[in-house]
């Protein structure tokens, strides 16, 4: 689609263009090329003399057990992340739906937690369950169980999904909840009308028309976890213990700052910057025709 | 729905009072947490029902800063956050309203090219080449400044696609009588598709206001000296020291005050809010 009346001017255009061309090759470009160079390099351990590698970088990583590994708990991750979140936003979001006086107050009374910081999120998880003074600890303890997210992998994982999902479930509840208003009453009633009950036109009529919908949600919510998740795994966990919830993005930053590893780090941005853009051409080519608001 | 039945609408209202519940749940401990003292909170048996020392706690956390971590007031923190939210939300707003009026506008070489090269930032959050931008901003000088904290995060496209569709949506014929009236690209834009634009922009004000507010790997990065943390920040570096030093009143104040401008955004914007999300997204 295109303007059919524009204005002729030569310079002005350009001119309207550089503030953000300026910013985005400087702090975008600029990066981000640089990334793929230091991917090919090594820096010795004081960042004095680096040398041309080639994918040597890549090699390393693609031999190291902890790299697979991250891949797996970033897998685990989102797709824990990502079913909970979305099941329990459909859950609420279909008994909002129900014509309910109160449902605009629900809607309000549901989406703030989008709000609030991701590691700030974190902070709060970690408080109820801290092992020795967390409110929900105490009980779990007190039933027997040894939990205790600061040593144990599993309970550390859980804690962090659980902080994520708790996040998450405004967005997909705000998607969700328009999704199901949109569709048409009509369409409902007459699956009444030919005897259907509500569980079951749940699952042939509403479900199926919602899917453009979950399916937008499904990449954004992996998109979430990949990212975003940083804070809260950060303020929760700090990868640990012993890199049980070291995500991809997180071993980035570890290894990066940490290990001091600016040529592994690097190479492994560029993994991301492939698996992202692959993600970002999935969501376009299939999400961008379907979905209507 | 169809049918109306007093025990679907029971279940339905029974199910969202629970999600809300849950929902609340983790923040209200937060609020509990931070009017009690130090004692009650560790000891493990906090009540569930408020204390005290309100006003003690806030006030220490704002205007004193935590004894045992020697940590900076929060009111330094806050001018910070509030600082860099509005910085990056109103130069976002800046840089794409008018490169979007650029691309839609106008014709001219390269016009594609540039579109492009702004189009393709949405593929990389800052998450994946923070060591490089890391750098650039370190050679740069603006380690420890608001420059550093704001210009960064945006250099994405989101504002420009947004501007961009809702600019296609303004009829033709706006232009053809303006032009018809004399006025050129800066009277256009002035009098006519600025004053259009008002809830498009703050819209996209709301979302960038919370992302600004909310971001943390970048200024934890970037930010060396105590004097230019955020809130965001802050709360972290007060629960690092061990768990019987950290003082969890205090860092329970400071995230109910850090969670409390981009929470009644929210609230008290919620269609601006709910609109900006769904635009943005897409």
């Amino acid at each position: 689609m295109e303007k059919s009346t524009v204005f002729n001017n030569r310079l002005l255009p350009y001119l309207l263009l550089l503030p953000q061309l300026v910013i985005t090759v400087v702090f975008f470009y600029w990066p981000a090329s640089q990334a793929i160079w230091q991917s090919f390099l090594r820096e010795d351990a004081f960042g004095l003399v680096s040398e041309f590698v080639g994918l040597e970088n890549y090699q390393a990583l693609f031999a190291q057990p902890e790299y697979y590994r991250s891949m797996l708990t970033t897998v685990i991750f989102s797709t824990l992340v990502a079913a909970l979140s979305l099941s329990i936003a459909l859950l609420f979001a279909t008994q909002a739906d129900k014509n309910l006086k109160a449902a605009p107050a629900y809607k309000t009374l549901m989406i703030w937690p989008y709000a609030v910081a991701p590691a700030v999120a974190g902070v709060l998880w970690f408080f109820m369950f801290q092992p020795s003074l967390g409110m929900l600890a105490r009980p779990l303890r007190g039933m027997g169980l040894d939990w205790n997210p600061l040593l144990n992998e599993n309970h550390a994982m859980m804690l962090v999904v659980m902080a994520s999902v708790w996040k998450q479930i405004s967005y997909n509840f705000l998607f969700f909840l328009a999704g199901l208003q949109s569709i048409p009453k009509s369409v409902i009633e007459a699956g009444a009308i030919d005897g259907a009950r509500p569980v079951r036109r749940f699952w042939t009529i509403i479900f199926p028309l919602l899917s453009p919908t979950t399916f937008f949600l499904l990449v954004v919510n992996v998109v979430y976890v990949f990212f975003d998740t940083f804070g809260i795994i950060d303020a929760v966990t700090g990868g640990g213990p012993a890199g049980a919830t070291t995500t991809m993005v997180y071993k980035v930053y570890a290894d990066g700052r940490l290990g001091g590893d600016l040529g592994g780090s690097a190479a492994q941005s560029v993994v991301l910057m492939v698996i992202v853009i692959a993600l970002t051409a999935i969501q376009f080519r299939y999400v961008e025709r379907k979905v209507q608001y | 729905m169809v049918e109306h039945r007093p025990l679907t609408d029971f279940i339905a209202y029974a199910v969202l009072t629970l999600g809300v519940f849950i929902v609340a749940f983790p923040v209200y401990l937060a609020l509990v947490a931070s009017t009690h003292d130090a004692a009650t909170v560790v000891g493990g048996h906090m009540p569930a029902a408020p204390g005290s020392r309100t006003l003690e706690n806030y006030y220490r956390a704002i205007f004193v800063g935590g004894a045992r971590t020697s940590r900076e007031p929060v009111a330094n923190m806050l001018i910070n956050s509030f600082i860099s939210a509005i910085g990056i939300a109103v130069g976002k707003i800046f840089i794409s309203i008018l490169s979007a009026y650029a691309v839609v506008y106008f014709r001219f070489p390269f016009r594609k090219t540039a579109f492009w090269i702004i189009f393709i930032t949405l593929m990389l959050p800052v998450e994946v080449r923070i060591y490089p931008t890391y750098k650039v901003v370190a050679d740069l000088r603006m380690l420890d400044t608001y420059a550093g904290l704001i210009l960064p995060l945006i250099a994405s496209a989101t504002g420009t696609l947004l501007f961009r569709q809702f600019f296609m949506t303004v009829p033709d014929e706006l232009l053809e009588a303006s032009r018809i009236d004399g006025a050129g690209p800066f009277r256009f834009f002035w009098d006519t598709l600025l004053p259009l634009s008002v809830t498009t922009m703050a819209a996209l004000f709301v979302i960038q206001f919370i992302y600004g507010w909310n971001q943390y790997l970048w200024p934890l990065l970037i930010t060396t000296q105590d004097s230019m943390q955020t809130i965001v920040i802050g709360i972290k570096k007060m629960l690092v020291t061990t768990d019987e030093l950290a003082e969890w009143q205090l860092a329970m104040a400071t995230a109910v005050l850090a969670m409390l401008p981009p929470v009644a955004v929210v609230i008290f914007m919620q269609r601006l809010f709910v609109r900006g999300l769904v635009q943005t997204e897409k």
